[in-house]
Parts: structure tokens; C-alpha cells; sequence
């Protein structure tokens, strides 16, 4: 089975992102950066199907040259070549505009299942993968917690709302969404390190005329709405100034 | 005019189409509802005593069961005969699975997750979170109309949706699908089995999110969750790397507690975090970074390093 999954890079989590002078975008000069975390899930439940079913697992990723780290991240833990769609204008990209870079080189590919992660950590547009599927025109599940895979099908379980599931079956080839926690990850070896070393990763073009759909007009940091009160000094001090708030304003202990 | 899409799932109203139909009321504009499925007659109804132009009405046997193939073909068919100005939906499970692919049909994308609407000039702009809520952007679709939106839940209140003083007319809509355009073949929803440990019942939750770094340090969380007489809960993340079990997570796949003290310890305060627990009475939130989202919802705060504040509590706790 051909499984490609799309990696994102983001930037780190605790990183202390400010925004830019412009006010439209972070400034991400000397940020450290690490693969978008449902996409790590994605990755691993790949991986797991081709232990089972054999094929092979190609990571796909848009994004600046820097975006190459995540890539080799991904060939260390076990996937087999990589695709990189190279555009600096790629880097703060709206959904639909990366998945139509995408989407051209893994057509030619034609993947038996495209995996994306359900959401990116960054932009949260929810959508990258959804509209990747249109593109490809393969049908499409989103939020998924497991994967069984037949003979040119696949049954996957939904995430509905509420602490519901569903279960859901389509014909390959199919792309799905996958939600963190589908799995238990894996962390790269060193052999696995030396071996990405040598894997091949093909550099495309987007296509020439990217549109972009959406623009980021002004960030800026949310507005505090409501009222808190917060304890200063030494942990000591401070944690005993709460303490005696829970017990004498709030009423809770 | 904006066309409000609303879900219903057996004929019963998902609660969050009233916001975006708040959100839509809240235009300038002209408001229609739509709503898709096998006999959803009662939910039309339901819809139509709100103050708005019309609801417009799919009832088709092959959307009895909610797919995505067949929910976009129904529906890109009646968008393209409206042609709306705007399409709103509220941001839930299932409009994550369509609605982009149903904006990508109209190659436009859908801004998920919006907090609220601007009108500058004569464009309809949308505020939504970026970087986990840290952030909030103005974000413009390029293209004019329709453009697509989905709004984030509970960020309008259902309660504040105008009524109409008579009821809308409803229009049943016709709409071409065949079986072999729905390629999903779908089962019942289940719960997985029931919950062991139920902590919409207690009065005080000590959670712990990724700022506990490993699972052994979840002891620390035990210790003060022990000295408050309070029960421990967590973030996803938590329960997916298996330091507690699932049962113990808050948010929209987890649980949704208001317990009189929820204690929150390195949660960044993400939104489906945030909606599990904002009910609240009163919200405490340790956290090393001041900007964290968590601080926008709780009452009290100390900025610091949890492995210092935690002790400290416990030891001010026993004195
Ligand atoms: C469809 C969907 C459903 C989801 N459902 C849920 C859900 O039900 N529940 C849920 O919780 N999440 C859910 N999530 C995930 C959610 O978006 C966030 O990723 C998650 O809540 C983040 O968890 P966290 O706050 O523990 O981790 P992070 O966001 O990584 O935050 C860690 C925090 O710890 C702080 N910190 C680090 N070190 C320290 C220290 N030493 N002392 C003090 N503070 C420290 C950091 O400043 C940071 O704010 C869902 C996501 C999606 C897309
Ligand atoms: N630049 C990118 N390169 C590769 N995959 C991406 C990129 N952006 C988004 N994705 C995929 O799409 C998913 C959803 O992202 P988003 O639509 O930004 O929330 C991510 O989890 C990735 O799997």
C-alpha cells in the first residue's frame, strides 16, 4: 500500500512568539521550529500500516527550506522518501492554497491513502487535508481514532462530539483526517537518523499561479475581558495569598 | 444575504446553529437557514421562529445519515442557485468534515473558528484565533462572494438569537443525488463504554495539562489534588500519551465539568479545552507563561514555574 502523509512544521510550542512589525504575521526569524502534532500521529499510524500491509510511506510537506528538518524528522522515524513543495510564500499560507500545491505532485503519485493531521498548531484552519481531497478527488473522513484496512477499502473510527464515535467505510483510494492519540508514538533511533541521511526527498515547484483565498488583515493579542486577580512574589508568598483567597473571597475550601 | 447552514443529527437541532444564526443576525444583512436531511420538518419549524427571511429545507431519503459526499452535493446545489453573499455554519465536528470541501467547490476557503464579524468598507471580515488562541487575527476572504465561514462554539449566545414575530416561511429545496455520488457508508454513532469516573459531580478538580513535562511528576498534581479534596483531571494531551486514562480529560471530546474550584496547572487554555471547564465557578490557573489563553477565563492566577507553585499551595494548604 502507497500511504503518503503531510507533515506541517510549526513553530515550537513554547516558543515566546511575538508579532511582526507589520502586524500580519509572527515574527519567526530565529524561532525553533518541530513537526505539527497530529501530523506526528499521522506518521505513526502509517507507519504501523505498512508494518502490517507492506507498501510504502511518503511524506509530503509545503513550506519554506527550513520545513526540510520536520522532512528528515519523518525519515529518521521510518518513512521512506519525501516530497517537498519549496515556496518562501508557502510559509504563511491560507489551507486551500497549500493544498493546491500539494496536490499536484501527489496526484501523480496516486497515494491508496493520503493521511493529514486534523488541525495545524499554528494557523488552526482545520481544512488542509478536506480540501486536498476535493482536489484529488478521492473521498475523505475527518477526526479519525482507528484504521482498518481491506482489500481496496478502509473502516475508520470517527471522533463525533461528546465522547461519540462512528464508524465509517469508503473505497481507496482516500485521504483521512487523524485526530492525536490514534496511537502511542514512536521517537527516531539513531540507526533511523543515519538511515534518512541517504533517503531521497524530491524538491517540486508549486504551481505558477498560487492564489491565495484568504488574508491575515491585522494579529494582534486578544483582549483580557474578564477581571483576575493575580498573586506575585515568591512561590511561598504567592501561593499562600492564593490560599487565603480560595478560602475567604471564594469560598471554595 | 447570508445562508446560515444548521445541523441536526435524527431531527434533533445541534444547539451551536443558533449562535451562527446569531452571528448572521448580527450583519447587516439579509438572513436565510438552511437545513439538510430526512425528515426534518419539526427542525425547520424549529428554525423558521427565528427572525429571519426564510428557512430553505433538504429533505432527501439518501441524507438520512449524515455523509459528507451527499451533505455537500445537496447543499452546493442550493448555494449555487441562492448565490448567498456569505454561507455561515457553526464550527462543530461535522462542518470541519464538509464545509471545506464544500467552500473548495466554489474555490473559495472557509475561515474556521471565527470569534465574532467586522464590516470595514465593504468587506465582511472575520476575527479568529491563531497559534491557540494566543493570537487573534482579522482575516479577509479574497474573493468576493459567497465567502465561508464557521464560528467558533459558544462564542456567540444562543439565548440572544432574535425571533421573528411571525414564524418564516419555509421552502422545501429540490436537489439531484444519486446513491453512487456517496461513496461514505456509514454506522450508528456509539458511546465507547461507559465512563468509570464522572467528574461533572465534583466540587473541586485539580487539572493538569503538558506543563507536568513527564508522567512522573503527576504525583504532584495527586499530592495537592489530595490536600483540596478534589479529584484529578487533564488536558488531552495528557490522556494521549497515557499518563492518566481518558476518562479523566476535560474539553470537547472529554468531559465538561463546573465544579465549584478547577485548578488548572500548565494548560495553555486552549478552546476545546476551555469549553469542558469555563463554567466553572472559580477558575485557578498556574502557568509559567503570561500570555498564556488560560489567564483570559480564570479568576485567580499566579505566573510561575508549577514545580515551584505546587508545592508551595500544599505546604500554605497545611498550615
Ligand atoms: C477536535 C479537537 C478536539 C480536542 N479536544 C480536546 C479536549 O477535549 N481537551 C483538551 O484539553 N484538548 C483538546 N484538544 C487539544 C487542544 O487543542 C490543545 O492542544 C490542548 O488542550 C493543549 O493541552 P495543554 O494545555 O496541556 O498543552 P500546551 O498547549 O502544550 O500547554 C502547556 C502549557 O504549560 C505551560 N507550562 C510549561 N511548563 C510549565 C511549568 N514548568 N510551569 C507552569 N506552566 C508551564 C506552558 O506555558 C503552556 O501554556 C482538541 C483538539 C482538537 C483539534
Ligand atoms: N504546509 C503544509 N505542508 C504539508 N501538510 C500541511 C501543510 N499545512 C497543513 N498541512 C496538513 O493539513 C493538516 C491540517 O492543517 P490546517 O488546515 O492548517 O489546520 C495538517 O495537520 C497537515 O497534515
Amino acid at each position: 500500500m502507497k500511504i503518503a502523509v503531510c507533515v506541517k512544521q510549526v513553530v515550537t510550542r513554547d516558543w515566546p512568539l511575538r508579532i511582526n512589525d507589520s502586524h500580519t504575521w509572527v515574527d519567526d526569524r530565529d524561532a525553533s521550529f518541530e513537526m505539527n502534532e497530529p501530523d506526528a500521529y499521522a506518521l505513526e499510524e502509517a507507519l504501523r500500516l505498512k508494518e502490517q500491509h507492506g507498501g510504502e510511506v511518503v511524506v509530503c510537506s509545503a513550506g519554506p527550506p527550513r520545513v526540510n528538518q520536520v522532512i528528515r524528522e519523518a525519515l529518521a522515524r521510518g518513512a521512506d522518501r519525501a516530497i517537498h513543495v519549496e515556496a518562501e510564500s508557502l510559509a504563511s499560507a491560507d489551507g486551500a492554497m497549500v493544498a493546491e500545491a500539494l496536490a499536484a505532485p501527489m496526484e501523480e503519485e496516486q497515494f491508496d491513502l493520503v493521511l493529514t493531521g486534523l488541525q495545524s498548531d499554528d494557523q488552526g484552519f482545520a481544512q488542509t487535508g478536506v480540501v486536498l481531497a476535493e482536489f484529488l478527488s478521492i473521498p475523505h473522513a475527518t477526526i479519525i481514532m482507528e484504521v482498518q484496512v481491506g482489500a481496496g477499502r478502509v473502516r475508520v473510527k470517527r471522533e463525533l462530539e461528546g465522547g461519540w464515535f462512528q464508524w465509517v467505510s469508503m473505497s481507496t483510494p482516500a485521504l483521512l483526517t487523524i485526530q492525536s492519540g490514534i496511537n502511542q508514538l514512536r521517537y527516531a533511533t539513531l540507526k533511523g537518523i543515519m538511515a534518512a541521511k541517504k533517503k531521497e526527498v524530491r524538491l517540486v515547484e508549486p504551481p505558477a499561479e498560487l492564489a491565495r483565498r484568504q488574508e491575515i488583515l491585522m494579529l494582534s493579542v486578544p483582549e483580557r475581558t474578564k477581571e483576575i486577580r493575580l498573586f506575585d512574589g515568591a512561590p511561598a508568598e504567592a501561593a499562600g495569598k492564593l490560599v487565603q483567597a480560595l478560602k475567604d473571597d471564594a469560598r471554595v475550601i | 444575504m447570508i445562508l446560515v447552514i444548521a445541523e441536526q443529527r435524527d431531527g434533533v437541532l445541534h444547539q451551536a446553529s443558533w449562535e451562527a444564526v446569531v452571528a448572521a443576525q448580527r450583519t447587516t444583512q439579509a438572513v436565510q437557514v438552511l437545513v439538510a436531511g430526512s425528515g426534518v420538518m419539526s427542525v425547520a419549524e424549529d428554525l423558521a421562529t427565528a427572525d429571519i427571511d426564510s428557512v430553505l429545507m433538504i429533505d432527501h431519503p439518501l441524507l438520512e445519515a449524515y455523509t459528507p459526499d451527499g451533505f455537500i452535493e445537496a447543499i452546493s446545489q442550493v448555494v449555487r442557485s441562492m448565490s448567498p453573499d456569505a454561507v455561515f455554519l457553526a464550527h462543530t465536528y461535522q462542518s470541519r468534515e464538509f464545509a471545506p470541501r464544500l467552500a473548495a467547490r466554489f474555490q473559495q476557503t472557509l475561515v474556521t473558528d471565527c470569534v465574532a464579524t467586522k464590516q470595514v468598507g465593504d468587506r465582511l471580515v472575520f476575527v479568529r484565533p491563531m497559534f491557540q488562541g494566543k493570537f487573534v487575527a482579522d482575516v479577509a476572504p479574497v474573493a468576493l462572494s459567497p465567502c465561508f465561514a464557521s464560528f467558533q462554539i459558544g462564542a456567540f449566545r444562543q439565548d440572544a438569537v432574535v425571533r421573528g414575530s411571525d414564524s418564516a416561511a419555509i421552502y422545501p429545496q429540490e436537489v439531484v443525488i444519486q446513491d453512487d455520488m456517496i461513496r461514505q457508508e456509514v454506522e450508528p454513532p456509539f458511546q465507547e463504554a461507559k465512563q468509570a469516573v464522572d467528574l461533572s459531580q465534583a466540587e473541586r478538580i485539580v487539572a493538569v495539562g503538558r506543563g507536568i513535562k513527564s508522567k512522573d511528576h503527576i504525583e504532584l498534581v495527586e499530592r495537592l489534588a489530595a490536600a483540596l479534596g478534589a479529584e484529578v483531571a487533564a488536558s488531552r494531551p495528557i490522556c494521549d500519551s497515557g499518563w492518566l486514562p481518558m476518562d479523566r480529560q476535560i474539553g470537547s471530546s472529554g468531559q465538561t465539568v463546573s465544579p465549584k474550584l478547577y485548578l488548572a496547572l500548565g494548560i495553555s487554555g486552549a478552546i476545546q479545552h476551555l469549553v469542558g471547564m469555563k463554567g466553572s465557578r472559580t477558575i485557578v490557573a498556574v502557568n509559567k507563561d503570561p500570555d498564556a489563553p488560560i489567564f483570559e477565563v480564570a479568576d485567580f492566577g499566579i505566573v510561575g514555574d508549577l514545580f515551584e507553585v505546587v508545592p508551595a499551595i500544599i505546604s500554605a494548604l497545611s498550615e
